[in-house]
């Protein structure tokens, strides 16, 4: 088999893909019903299944307690931070949350952590690209949005690691259209990205030089997006039902659900029109309907899209350059497509943005070409190279709760800063460190990321120990701490006490359960796949029988055939994948003359002036199949 | 491979008498002059690890392409497929690399690095530094420059009133015109700081270049001071602002 594909994968709020490069050219992967995007849709079916994509989507409206949406927006934070998701999104929290543990999402009667709720949607993608490759995958490159913190970055890469993905890379997703637009461009200058997906935006600057991509300044909100957009056309009907009609819905969740499908659909159509009218079907038999024009539309969103300026100002002001110095701006994310957002782009940095990358795709095949240059680069990636920067800054608490900066944003990574400490009291062992991110100048008002506890300090008098700690963002915008105490030369034990995160023994114990399933899961679909094809095979010989052709082997060759259909049928019926795959080639193999006489009588009949459509060809010769499957080894 | 600059020579990288872990013959900075596999990092200044001499008015378009071309080697994305040890430095390489591009493509923060590195301790004049004084409650060192000292009492005089005015809602035009005249005449005085500072640098290179040591002393202790008020300036600028706001 040839060097395992890494594939691209786009872990998006509202909906997820893979690509991977194929040859020159980046391409995403369909799913089972032919589809690019993958909706980040799960659902528990009536077996308690998990269902993931398009399909989960009917469980949204028909059991909306089973399923669950828009999960991004959890990643890596805690209760305290979700209390505006709470109002606006119907995630149920388990009963049993405990303070400062990691968020438990139900899902029916199940309860699921972000990162494992994740995890279910790139396994999904997961299999879909094996059942397209034929072949397992375990190793991608998923992407993030820019402005996401060490949190949120950590519980992504915990959910490729449940999901049995081996995460070589976090890329920023701004980073990554940026790639994908540069292959096809092969400029130099100056590129700013501004992509307003589902439930964040980026924005980003970058600098292409002879195949480096260098990102100068980011800035975002990763709790901005389309999902916005809909909550506010909800909150509209909802109060319009209410009016109206006299109806409260907003407790029931599959009105609220069948609602906010409503609108999903109307968004998109104000794209293209001027008006649409909203058509929805509420319990009880009655019905809501409205117009809504996109002058109403846009006045309605422009509260949301104006947020985007700020970070957009910003990002230009950390770069150091003024709109007119941008070369090219390039549009990504569903809600670009949103017209008085293009207006607003166009306005910020004086220029028509650039559209002809569909931005529904163009972060995953951003991925893809990262992927590749991972792999070890092709011809078009070989002098390829990403620098990116960290989007916030990393401080350190010191004394007053002030935040003592010691990596600035925009800085590129990988990144460090080497810290000293020292003790207060003679003897102390133990040193406190807390690790913050963020702009402001309050430990309080900035992310705290981790509390450390420096231990085994040689006991000395106070002031004498000299701890060197080393901070280090790597290139996928994590932080790693080590240290040191430098007197003794001893290196200092850290424990690591996330503030928001899954300790490595939690992410240990749901890697082990669902790398097991996902094992049984592949094992199981390759039987299933194998027996499908056996079937054909057997339907085949057995038309093959009546053909004249069959008549014109000989007796043993007759024998030979029959007794491997023999062998097919009783190997078809066990468990194992290589038995049925060996009966199927043999078979395949021991039909060949039969094949070949069928063909020579399928030619002369419609020689003949027979309708070849009709002859025994419609079903397809014996050998041969329309896929070759690819061999696991 | 670092020395694209025939001046680099000044400074003999103390690593190159170890030898590469992979071939054992004598390795050059960051990559082995034999086999070409990453070394782990060694704790040189960025001058050094750039192979520029240790001076300051530094070629930036040439600190660019450096730092391009050992990124494109260096970066941990070249070392995605290597081993767990050559991730690991690569990690450590690329991250020293790109700290010390940061700091020496700025020339306050190359001139502040390199003062540090001649043992200067610099006075902590940041934002930081003040928010920590106020939420301690402690006193920050700050001197007056006695050039500005006139100045700077009259232009906090008129802050004082600025702010009096502010809280009984009240204008005064001439006031802030003022405060507008002094803000401008600091923000002069702060870009011409920025142009005695560029003289200094071409004294500290040239008396690096003759090897005079006891000018060397007298350059660094005059440019400490062009540092000090140029901070102490974008400070009472800060605060200008803040009162304008």
């Amino acid at each position: 088999m040839a060097t395992e594909h890494i594939v691209g994968i786009d872990l998006g709020t509202t909906n997820s893909l893979v690509a991977y490069m194929q040859g020159d050219s980046p391409t995403v992967i369909p799913a089972e019903d032919g589809l690019n995007l993958v909706p980040s849709v799960v659902a528990l079916d009536e077996k308690n299944q998990i269902i993931v994509g398009n399909a989960a989507r009917k469980y949204l409206i028909e059991t909306s307690d089973r399923a669950v949406y828009s999960v991004k927006r959890l990643m890596g934070r805690g209760v305290e931070d979700i209390q505006e998701e709470l109002r606006l999104f119907p995630f149920r929290l388990a009963d049993d949350l405990q303070t400062g543990e990691v968020l438990r999402i139900k899902i029916g009667d199940r309860t699921y952590t972000p990162p494992e709720i994740s995890a279910l949607i790139l396994r999904q993608l997961k299999r879909n690209t094996e059942r397209f490759f034929g072949a397992p995958v375990t190793k991608a490159v998923v992407t993030v949005p820019a402005y996401f913190n060490d949190a949120q970055r950590q519980a992504t890469k915990d959910a490729g690691r449940i999901a049995g993905l081996d995460v070589l890379r976090l890329v920023n997703e701004p980073t990554a259209a940026a790639l994908a637009y540069g292959l096809d461009k092969r400029k130099n200058g100056i590129v700013a990205v501004y992509d307003l997906g589902g439930g964040t935006f980026d924005v980003s600057i970058l600098k292409l030089h002879d195949g480096i991509f260098e990102v100068i300044a980011t800035n975002g909100d990763t709790h901005l997006g389309g999902d916005d957009i809909d909550n506010l056309l909800i909150a509209v009907a909802l109060d319009d039902i209410r009016g109206d009609l006299g109806l409260d819905v907003r407790r029931n969740g599959e009105a609220v659900q069948q609602i906010r499908k409503a609108v999903i659909e109307a968004k998109i159509a104000l794209s293209a029109q001027d008006s649409i009218k909203l058509d929805v079907e509420l319990p009880g038999g009655m019905r809501y309907q409205r117009e809504i024009t996109r002058e109403m539309f846009e006045g309605l969103i422009q509260p949301v899209i104006d947020r985007t300026v700020g970070p957009t100002k910003q990002a230009l002001k950390d770069a150091g350059l003024k709109p007119a110095q941008i070369d090219e701006v390039v549009l990504v994310g569903g809600s670009t497509r949103i017209p008085k957002v293009r207006r607003l782009v166009q306005d910020l940095f004086g220029r028509i943005p650039h559209t002809d990358l569909n931005p529904d795709e163009v972060v995953a095949l951003g991925a893809a070409v990262q992927a590749n240059i991972l792999g070890g680069g092709s011809e078009v990636t070989q002098d390829m190279l990403l620098l990116d920067v960290t989007p916030l800054s990393l401080g350190i608490e010191v004394a007053g709760g002030v935040t003592d900066k010691i990596i600035l944003r925009n800085s590129t990574i990988p990144a460090s800063a080497t810290q000293h400490y020292t003790t207060q009291v003679d003897g102390q062992t133990n040193v406190a460190i807390h690790v913050l991110q963020g702009e402001r100048e309050l430990a309080r008002d900035c992310r705290s990321l981790a509390r450390f506890d420096l231990k085994g300090v040689p006991p000395m008098v106070a002031g004498m120990p000299r701890v060197e700690v080393k901070f280090l963002i790597d290139a996928n915008g994590i932080l790693h701490v080590s240290a040191r105490e430098q007197r003794s030369g001893k290196e200092a034990e850290i424990d690591v006490q996330p503030s928001y995160g899954l300790t490595d023994e939690q992410v240990e114990n749901m890697l082990l359960e669902s790398f097991d399933y996902a094992e049984e899961d592949f094992r199981q679909r390759q039987v299933i796949e194998a027996r499908r094809e056996a079937d054909t095979i057997l339907a085949a010989l057995a038309k093959g029988k009546r053909n004249a052709a069959w008549r014109e082997l000989t007796g043993a060759e007759r024998r030979e055939a029959e007794s491997l259909e023999q062998a097919l049928i009783s190997a078809k019926d066990g468990e194992d994948y290589s038995a049925i795959r060996k009966a199927i080639d043999d078979l395949n193999t021991g039909t060949m003359r039969l094949a070949e006489l069928m063909m020579d009588t399928a030619v002369s009949t419609a020689l003949k002036g027979k309708d070849i459509e009709h002859s025994d060809l419609e079903e397809g010769p014996v050998t041969g199949h329309p896929v070759a499957k690819a061999e696991f080894k | 491979m670092a020395n694209t600059d025939s001046k680099s020579s000044v400074i003999v990288p103390n690593e190159a008498t170890e030898s590469c872990w992979s071939c054992g013959t004598m390795r050059a900075q960051h990559f082995c002059s034999a086999c070409g596999k990453v070394q782990p990092a060694v704790p040189v200044d960025y001058f050094t690890f750039f192979g520029f001499p240790r001076k300051l008015d530094l070629d930036t378009a040439a600190l660019e392409r450096e730092f391009y071309a050992l990124s494109r080697r260096l970066h941990p994305d070249v070392f995605a497929q290597a081993e767990p040890q050559e991730r690991a430095w690569s990690l450590e390489q690329s991250s020293m690399l790109n700290d010390g591009y940061r700091t020496l493509k700025d020339p306050i923060k190359r001139t502040e690095y390199l003062l540090r590195l001649e043992g200067v301790e610099l006075e902590e004049q940041s934002k930081q530094a003040t928010e920590k004084a106020r939420a301690t409650g402690e006193l920050k060192k700050q001197v007056v420059p006695p050039d500005l000292l006139e100045e700077v009492f009259e232009l906090n005089m008129h802050l004082e009133e600025l702010r009096a005015q502010k809280k009984l809602g009240e204008d005064d035009p001439a006031l802030l015109e003022e405060i507008g005249k002094a803000k401008l005449s600091l923000e002069e005085k702060y870009d011409a700081l920025f142009n005695e500072l560029k003289s200094e640098w071409k004294k500290w290179d040239a008396a690096v270049d003759g090897g005079r040591g006891e000018e060397l002393i007298k350059i660094r202790d005059r440019m400490v001071d062009v540092l000090n008020r140029r901070n102490y300036i974008r400070n009472l600028v800060r605060d200008v602002n803040e009162a304008l706001e």
